[in-house]
Parts: structure tokens; C-alpha cells; sequence
């Protein structure tokens, strides 16, 4: 096992060095001179623009600037916004939570239908009901979803009114962040109304996010599932007469769930890059919609920073992934 | 006798299937991806005459009839049979001329990305294990960035345009083709026909392109189909968050962007572009499933 961990923090270090490379080089490969981006149309004096060359250390060599880079990343200092003036690290990390209650949701919506739904199809193959649900997983699987989520708005919010059209909570509350997340701010606030207020902008955004994990998650537990009910333990199981729902609840499941929870953890990213659509669609104050804004506000250090600890969110959740498989599947371990 | 001769072999020819006609057994019996297929084809089709099928030019504002809803809604006007957009552009002759920038956007980074990742994967495969463990982590470099915000980026770095949409979606496509290609590389590399072919004297180019690559190609065509419809999702995408397609290109994603505002007032200029996507990936997704089936040998019964 010790070798696996090893084997593994060995793949891991030169790609994270990888990522921070490629987002120091991100400012550097921009067209134009960083400086004059951040002097705005306003410009500069000559004296001023020198004064800051040597502030952000642009006249070092290009080793030492990656240097300063890397031991600044590695003490939580990303560098300050042009915009709001405020580290790029504390932005991040105050907007994040929004971002993982919204995963958090889409996730556990994926999960709550994607499984049964897999594991009846599984258990009904070639019948109506699992053609009919397995249709509708491709269907999920091929959405572009912000334009499920502009319908999803005509129906729910235009033309039923049920839930709002943007943000994570009507203006009339206000309370201060504990956690960060609006669910549990809400109910510890006290105040009538607002954790109700808080599901009802959760519902819309929660839906889009996890459509896609949903019909990914579905059709990988049919597969498992499928896969397993064809193995000899579970002939056996049955020879001995086992009833069909303890075959398939406990013996089947069990080992189907090991590639399912896989998916799983690798769909971190895609739910990112879900969040960066559903965020900018529905007014989500969290990581997506603050960087697709960056990107059009020109904010340079705030992309470097926030694609940095998106990537490094990623690869640290792959790396657990795998260490959790090799801990629960031994064969994966001696390769 | 020469006559004869050609003839006998065309008896031959037909008594063993090719495998074109083989393939096209199998594909047949999901019926899912044979009507993908067809789907496929009619779009194909589209996209190839929008400009000569379409009833109006994509781009032509009739400012009179602003916001016509379609045909056979009332107020709607059979010269404009899937009504109008805010600026009294025709909506069919825009979705019918989308098909073409989808298309566009499906070959072109299919094509880069798969010719780069099997190059790279080929190399990886059969290059000593420095070199094939610098190619790896490059890529495991690039799938560390979500997708979609790598693509983004790279089109704030270079400027949005559907030229450099494009070329962010296939970097960011292409390290699927190198693992899937070095993975079977690997697993062709020790089997019997590679080592005969070695013995009998084959180069490293010939075993590379003619030996081995031909037996790793049925993953790699899947892929491929899957990473077309990918390709028009994230081109889509792109165009919506304003960083693909530029107006007035009828691009479907980019249609949907400028439609935003009026998704309450007006249902068909938000609903037709996004239909547009959904069906092509759709029946592209179908038809890659269905290719999957056809190609993956363990699930032939023969």
C-alpha cells in the first residue's frame, strides 16, 4: 500500500508544479504589458510604470520571478485583484462555499436519482421501463445545459412563479456568514422565512448542475450493476436460494458501487466547469461566475489565482479518489 | 480466361462480408444508433446547402416583422415559418446555416485533436519511459484544469473568436486520444503478430502506423464520435458565455446568448437554438454508443 501512496504523491508533484507553471506563464503570454492592462485608460507616468516594474519584480529573471511565484503560492498568496484591491486567496476562499453548496446539492440530487435508477434499469434489462430510463440519461447526458436552464426558468419561473430567476436568498433577509453556507446561515439566523427562501434559489440551480452527473451516474450503475449480475458469486448466491432483493441489494451493489463511486469523485471537475455556465446563468455569487467575470473584466491575477486552486481542488480530489480505490480494491495496488 | 479470372474473384468477393458490411451488421441492431445515424446525415446534409435551402439570408434584418412568432402561432407569417428574432432575422434560416459552424466546429476539432493525441499516444507508447512519462504528465497537466474553464481561458488569452474556440476545445480534448491511444499501444505492444513483424526486420515507423496503429483504432473511433458532440457542446457553450462565435454569426450558441432577454416574452428564439444542439448531440451520442457496440469485440457474439 505504502508503495501505491508513494507511486502516486510521484505522479502528483511534477503535475503540480506543471499547473503552477502554466498559470505563471498565463499573465506572461497575455497580449500586452500587464502594467499598462492594470493602469486602465487612465495610463501612467513613465516613473510610476518603472516603480511598479521592479514592485511585481517583472525586471528579475524569469527563474527568479518563478521562484518568488511558487514559494508565494505555497504560502497562500496569489497576488491582489486589479479591481477590488483584495487578495485574490481571500476572495476565492469567501466565495467558495457558495460554489460547494451548490455542488454539494447537484451531487446529492445526482446520487438520490442516478442509483435507483441505474440499479432498476439494471435489474429490468431490455425491459420498457430500463429502455425508457436509459433514453432519458442520454438525453441528460447530451444537454447543453444553459439552455436547460433558460427552459427551466420559463416554465418554473416564468410561467408558474414558483421559484426565483437569481441569487441565493431574497434581500429582504440579512444575516452575517457563519459557515458560508446559505442552508445552514439561514436556519441559525431564526429568521421566518429565510431557510425556505434559501431551498427555493437553491431548487432551479441544483437542477441543471446535476443533470449531467445524474445521466452519467445512471448509466455507469446499470453497467456495473450489469456487469456484476453476471458473476459467478452471484449464480451462487442464487443456487443457494437467496432472496433476489439480498442478492442484489447487498451482493450486487456492494461491488457495483466501487466504479460508480469513481465516477463520482472524477466528476469534481466536470461539476466545476457545470458551475461556471449555471453560476453566470443564475446570478450564483461563487467561483464559476466569478471567474468567467475576471475573464471579462480583465482581472489578470484573479484568473492566474482562481484557475490555480481550481486546478489543485481537482487534483487533489482525483488524488484521494485513487488512494481510496487502491484502499478498497487491493488489484489496483500491484500494478 | 482473363475475363474468367475477374470474374471468380467477384464471386469471392461477395461470399465473405467486407467489414464495412460487417460493421454495419452489428450497428444495425441498436436501433438507437442507426436512427443517431440518420439524424447525423440529415444534419450533415444541412450544414452542406443551409444557403441554398434556407428561405432568407441568416443575416438580413426585416425590421418590420421583429419578434413574429412562428407559422402556425397567431400573428405568425408563413414567409417566416419558424418566426423571427429581436432584430427580424429569420429564425429557420439561422438554425439551417448553425448547422453549418456546428459541423465546422465538430470536424476541425475532431480532427486536431485526434491526429495530435494519436501522434503523442504513439509516441508515448513505444518512446523509452522518460519521455513517455513527460508526455503523460503533460496531459495529466492539462486535465487537471476543468475543460470548459481551460477553454475559456486559452480564448481570453488568445480572443474570442470561433477560430480560437476551437482550437481551446481540441487542446483541451486531446489528451483523451493520447491515454486512450498509449493504453492500447501498450496493450498491442507484447502480443505475437507485433513481435513477428519486429523479427521479420519492420522499421519503427512500420510498426508504429502499419502494424500496430490499425488495431487501436476502434476505441480510438468511438471517441471520436463522442468528442464531436463534446465539441459542440463546449463550442455552444463558449458562444453563450460570448467567448466563441461573434454576432450576428448564426452560431446556435451564441443565438442563445443574444436571446436571453427575451426568454419570457418570446419562447421560440430561446427554445429552437438549444433544440438545434440538443438533437445533433443527441444523435450523435446515439450513434457513438452504437459504434461502441459494433467495435468493442468482447460484445460480439460470433
Amino acid at each position: 500500500m505504502l508503495r501505491y501512496v508513494l507511486s502516486r504523491f510521484a505522479t502528483f508533484l511534477p503535475t503540480f508544479i506543471g499547473v503552477t507553471l502554466i498559470s505563471f506563464a498565463f499573465i506572461r503570454v497575455l497580449p500586452g504589458d500587464p502594467i499598462i492592462v492594470m493602469a486602465g485608460e487612465r495610463g501612467m507616468t513613465q516613473e510610476r510604470y518603472d516603480e511598479l516594474v521592479v514592485q511585481f519584480g517583472f525586471d528579475r529573471p524569469i527563474l527568479a520571478q518563478y521562484w518568488d511565484y511558487l514559494t508565494g503560492v505555497l504560502q497562500g498568496d496569489l497576488g491582489n485583484s486589479y479591481v477590488t484591491k483584495r487578495p485574490v486567496w481571500d476572495e476565492f476562499f469567501a466565495l467558495f462555499p457558495a460554489t460547494l453548496e451548490l455542488s454539494i446539492c447537484a451531487m446529492i440530487f445526482a446520487v438520490a436519482l442516478g442509483l435507483p435508477a441505474g440499479v432498476i434499469a439494471a435489474m429490468n434489462r431490455g425491459k420498457f421501463f430500463d429502455r425508457t430510463l436509459m433514453s432519458t440519461a442520454l438525453v441528460g447526458y447530451s444537454m447543453p445545459i444553459f439552455w436547460w436552464a433558460l427552459l427551466l426558468i420559463i416554465v418554473f419561473s416564468g410561467n408558474l412563479g414558483w421559484t426565483p430567476v437569481s441569487g441565493r436568498i431574497d434581500l429582504l433577509y440579512y444575516f452575517d456568514d457563519v459557515t458560508g453556507f446559505m442552508l445552514i446561515d439561514s436556519l441559525i439566523s431564526g429568521q421566518d422565512g429565510a431557510f425556505t427562501s434559501a431551498v427555493r434559489h437553491l431548487i432551479l440551480p441544483t437542477i441543471v448542475l446535476g443533470t449531467i452527473p445524474l445521466a452519467v451516474i445512471a448509466r455507469q450503475t446499470r453497467s456495473a450493476m450489469l456487469e456484476v449480475l453476471g458473476e459467478d458469486y452471484i449464480r451462487t448466491a442464487r443456487a443457494k436460494g437467496l432472496p433476489p432483493g439480498r442478492i442484489n441489494g447487498l451482493h450486487a451493489l456492494r461491488n457495483a458501487l466501487i466504479p460508480v463511486i469513481t465516477v463520482i469523485g472524477l466528476s469534481v471537475g466536470t461539476l466545476l466547469a457545470g458551475a461556471i455556465l449555471t453560476e453566470t446563468i443564475f446570478s450564483w455569487p461563487g467561483i464559476g461566475k466569478w471567474m468567467v467575470d475576471s475573464i471579462f473584466r480583465r482581472d489578470y491575477p484573479v484568473v492566474q489565482g482562481g484557475l490555480l486552486l481550481i486546478a489543485v481542488m481537482v487534483m487533489v480530489v482525483n488524488l484521494t479518489v485513487d488512494l481510496l480505490y487502491g484502499l478498497i480494491n487491493p488489484k489496483i495496488r500491484k500494478r | 480466361m482473363d475475363h474468367a479470372l475477374s470474374k471468380e474473384v467477384e464471386t469471392q468477393v461477395e461470399k465473405r462480408p467486407g467489414r464495412l458490411s460487417e460493421f454495419w451488421f452489428y450497428f444495425r441492431e441498436n436501433r438507437g444508433a442507426v436512427f443517431g445515424f440518420w439524424v447525423f446525415v440529415v444534419f450533415v446534409f444541412i450544414a452542406a446547402t443551409a444557403p441554398w435551402i434556407a428561405p432568407h439570408d441568416p443575416t438580413q434584418q426585416f425590421r418590420e416583422f421583429a419578434l413574429i412568432p412562428p407559422a402556425w402561432q397567431e400573428g405568425g407569417n408563413w414567409s417566416f415559418p419558424l418566426g423571427t428574432d429581436p432584430l427580424g432575422r429569420d429564425m429557420l434560416s439561422r438554425l439551417l446555416n448553425g448547422a453549418r459552424y456546428s459541423f465546422f466546429v465538430g470536424i476541425v476539432v475532431v480532427v486536431v485533436a485526434a491526429s495530435g493525441g494519436i501522434l503523442l499516444g504513439l509516441l508515448a507508447g513505444f518512446s523509452p519511459k522518460w519521455l513517455d512519462a513527460i508526455i503523460m504528465r503533460l496531459m495529466d497537466i492539462i486535465l487537471a484544469f476543468p475543460s470548459l474553464l481551460l477553454a475559456l481561458v486559452l480564448v481570453a488569452i488568445l480572443g474570442p473568436s470561433l477560430l480560437n474556440a476551437m482550437i481551446a476545445i481540441a487542446i483541451v480534448l486531446q489528451p483523451h486520444y493520447v491515454r486512450l491511444t498509449r493504453a492500447s499501444v501498450i496493450g498491442e505492444l507484447g502480443k505475437d503478430y507485433v513481435t513477428s513483424a519486429r523479427v521479420a526486420g519492420a522499421g519503427l515507423w512500420r510498426l508504429m502506423f502499419v502494424t500496430v496503429l490499425p488495431n487501436c483504432l476502434a476505441p480510438i473511433i468511438v471517441q471520436a464520435a463522442l468528442s464531436f458532440s463534446t465539441a459542440i457542446l463546449d463550442a455552444a457553450a463558449l458562444g453563450f458565455l460570448g467567448m466563441g462565435a461573434q454576432p450576428p454569426t448564426p452560431e446556435w450558441g451564441t443565438m442563445l446568448a443574444e436571446a436571453r432577454e427575451f426568454i419570457l416574452r418570446a419562447w421560440w428564439v430561446v427554445t429552437l437554438p438549444g433544440l438545434a444542439i440538443l438533437i445533433t448531440v443527441l444523435a450523435i451520442n446515439l450513434m457513438g454508443d452504437g459504434l461502441r457496440d459494433a467495435l468493442d469485440p468482447k460484445l460480439k457474439r460470433s
